[in-house]
């Protein structure tokens, strides 16, 4: 298998997904645009963050990715290959490179499966080799995410939810992926529990090299754990940059709002800062608003944002998709 | 302060084919005018089931309330008869849910369902009815009032539908509202919206609120006393500059470093190790013992009780206990 160029293991390029919306006969064909151009390159053993709230098209662009639902456009490029337009069959040998780690771990495992068929079953699919060799393997893999090997005999209802997600987190190891896509790997579990997750998946990123496409909507999470950080709104990436450089400051009007309104667990800081409260819900990706897709909520909007949409450009050491992002004293402060 | 809410003592259990869980035991607070008391604490920590139990809103069987008292305004609610416990809910004490969508129902219009509170508690005609839910949409910030109670739950989205509930617990001006997790189904910047709406109405109609969440971020920025609950107990109380700045309990301790994600950059988290006990099998002696890296022998023996470490700082755990005294 080759690799990638510079060290990139997948490349989103240009991704394009419409979904079909029901339509009367007489009436216009309808399209949800769930993505409109998202472009990146994961490095190995990167974590880049997807954020953005409920509808930014985060989840459906982990669909596209590992190919659970085919792009309307656009390509991906798995260590070097184009997967969009590979067959079934082909690709079944490629997904070994590229896991998913999903946000229930009560509905992602087998109910009915023990935890040493579930965390055996990837192995089994990719690797022609003995049952006790696999068995081996299946208890080597538990130990590596703290489950005793002894668990391989157990079933999903007997385990907790943080137990739970760290079998799918061995399920995901078990074929030694370059790519785990985590979709909000952590946010249907205890707060106690979630740190241990989290502590594990940087242990296994350490030690194996493995990238991350971290997708959540818990914004202090995110800040923790990856390196670069692309925030979504209605389909597109509005900016992207490395997170010590979105710490220090943030360039687009949106991922100002999102980073302001997020709740932060120090009762003086909270005190101090501004929040910017955005008027109104997200709009609906059915005919997004033309122009600057954000305008519609944007306290800073002017007349050229609904007349032309803005393309993502570099400022500075980031993307920004915003016509006026890295002109001085822009945002200026809300009164 | 006067005291909204009373509670002394209280005590939920559940009869189960797997034997009879505590799910509230010893739970005593209160809650002054126009105060908001933040509960909190994980899965299974029995918050939900307390806020249900102060409207007697516990299901018998297999739940009962087993023990305790619950005076609100002076008024003892588990002595109440049916007709006048009706008056107190949703008139005087208003709750509203993490889930919109099952709060409402789907077949009535939201004039129907706002104004069928108004019907019940301020006995309005028809026509004042219609006026006062269009007046309370406006209030809650639902645009398009008058349009917007003509319609039915599903044509609205999660953000409005938070928003016409908290109308509906308005409507009859709650000296008590309690909010089950208010804005853990919203985005964030929704929940901006919907915690900055709670907080301006407080201001505007003096009620107290009863935060009941997980998310430490929300009881920062919302609550001036905050309850930590663990399996079913309460374990530590104090006002939310000394929960956050100067945690008492091994639990409360871990739970705030474990959520400290931006300032361990590139660090480990702490973590707190192993998970709640199931209530099937509790843990003798203290509850959190067995995931505590503080505890003592005894710990492991006997249950703390709770004992003021410093005035207004209820802590139940032994260590706590011993370092302050």
């Amino acid at each position: 298998m080759s690799g990638g160029r510079g060290g990139v293991v997948l490349e989103a390029v240009d991704l394009v997904k419409h979904f079909p919306v029901k339509h009367g006969l007489f009436q216009p064909a309808r399209h949800v645009h769930a993505l409109d151009g998202v472009s990146f390159a994961l490095k190995r053993g990167e974590t880049l963050a997807i954020v953005g709230e409920s509808g930014c098209g985060k989840s459906t662009l982990a669909k596209c990715l590992m190919r659970l639902t085919e792009p309307t456009g656009g390509r991906v490029v798995l260590l070097g290959d184009d997967i969009t337009h590979l067959g079934q069959g082909a690709l079944r040998g490629l997904r070994r490179h590229m896991q998913i780690v999903f946000q229930d771990p009560y509905a992602s495992l087998n109910p009915r499966w023990s935890i040493g068929s579930i965390v055996g079953d990837p192995i089994r699919l990719h690797e022609k080799v003995p049952a006790a060799e696999r068995r081996r393997r299946v208890a080597e893999l538990l130990e590596t995410v703290g489950l005793d090997p002894g668990f391989a005999d157990r079933h999903p209802h007997e385990l907790s939810g943080g137990q739970r997600q760290r079998v799918a987190i061995a399920r995901a190891l078990a074929v030694n992926p370059s790519v785990i896509i985590c979709d909000e790997p952590v946010s249907a579990l205890d707060v106690s529990i979630q740190a241990q997750v989290i502590n594990l998946l940087k242990r296994l990123q350490a030690k194996l090299g493995i990238a991350y496409l971290f997708i959540s909507h818990n914004l202090a999470l995110v800040e923790h754990i990856s390196d670069r950080i692309a925030v979504m709104y209605l389909g597109q990436v509005v900016e992207l940059a490395d997170t010590r450089s979105m710490r220090r400051e943030l360039l687009h009007p949106y991922s100002k709002a999102l980073f302001s309104a997020a709740p932060v667990a120090d009762p003086d800081a909270s005190a101090r800062r501004t929040r910017i409260i955005l008027a109104g819900d997200v709009p609906s990706p059915v005919d997004p608003p033309g122009g600057c897709r954000f305008r519609t909520r944007c306290p800073w909007k002017q007349a050229r944002c609904a007349d032309e949409s803005p393309a993502l450009r570099a400022v500075g050491d980031r993307l920004v998709r915003c016509h006026f992002a890295g002109e001085p004293g822009f945002p200026a402060p809300l009164s | 302060m006067s005291a909204v809410l009373e509670v002394a003592d209280l005590a939920v259990r559940f009869r189960t084919t797997r034997g009879t869980v505590n799910a509230v035991d010893g739970l005593s607070f209160a809650i002054g005018e126009g105060e908001t008391v933040a509960l909190v604490g994980e899965s299974g920590s029995g918050k939900s089931t307390a806020a249900l139990a102060l409207l007697r809103l516990i299901a018998d069987p297999p739940g009962r309330i087993a023990a305790g008292r619950i005076l609100f305004e002076g008024r003892d609610i588990l002595a109440l008869r049916e007709e006048e416990l009706r008056e107190v809910r949703g008139g005087r004490i208003a709750m509203i849910f993490q889930d919109p969508m099952m709060a409402l129902n789907p077949v009535y219009t939201i004039e129907r369902q706002i104004g069928e509170v108004l019907a019940l508690h301020a006995g309005m005609g028809r026509e004042a009815r219609a006026k006062e839910v269009v007046e309370l949409l406006r209030l809650v910030g639902v645009p398009a009032p008058a349009e917007r109670a003509k319609q039915y739950p599903h044509n609205l989205s999660g953000g409005m539908r938070q928003r016409v509930m908290i109308a509906m617990a308005l409507a009859c001006k709650p000296k008590l509202l309690i909010a089950d997790e208010p804005t853990t189904a919203l985005d964030v910047t929704v929940q901006a919206q919907v915690l900055d709406l709670i907080q301006s109405l407080k201001d505007r109609f003096g009620m107290a609120v009863l935060l009941i969440t997980h998310d430490l971020g929300v009881v920062a920025e919302t609550a001036h006393r905050v309850i930590v609950m663990y399996a079913g107990r309460k374990v530590e109380e104090g006002t939310t500059a000394q929960i956050f700045k100067d945690p008492r309990h091994p639990y409360t301790q871990g739970l705030l470093e474990a959520a400290k994600w931006e300032e361990v950059e590139g660090a480990m988290l702490r973590e707190i190790p192993g998970a709640v006990p199931s209530p099937f099998d509790m843990p003798k002696g203290c509850a959190f013992s067995p995931r505590c890296g503080a505890a003592l022998p005894r710990c492991r023996e006997s249950v703390p009780p709770l004992v003021e470490v410093a005035p207004g700082r209820p802590v139940a755990c032994f260590v706590a206990q011993e370092r302050a005294s």
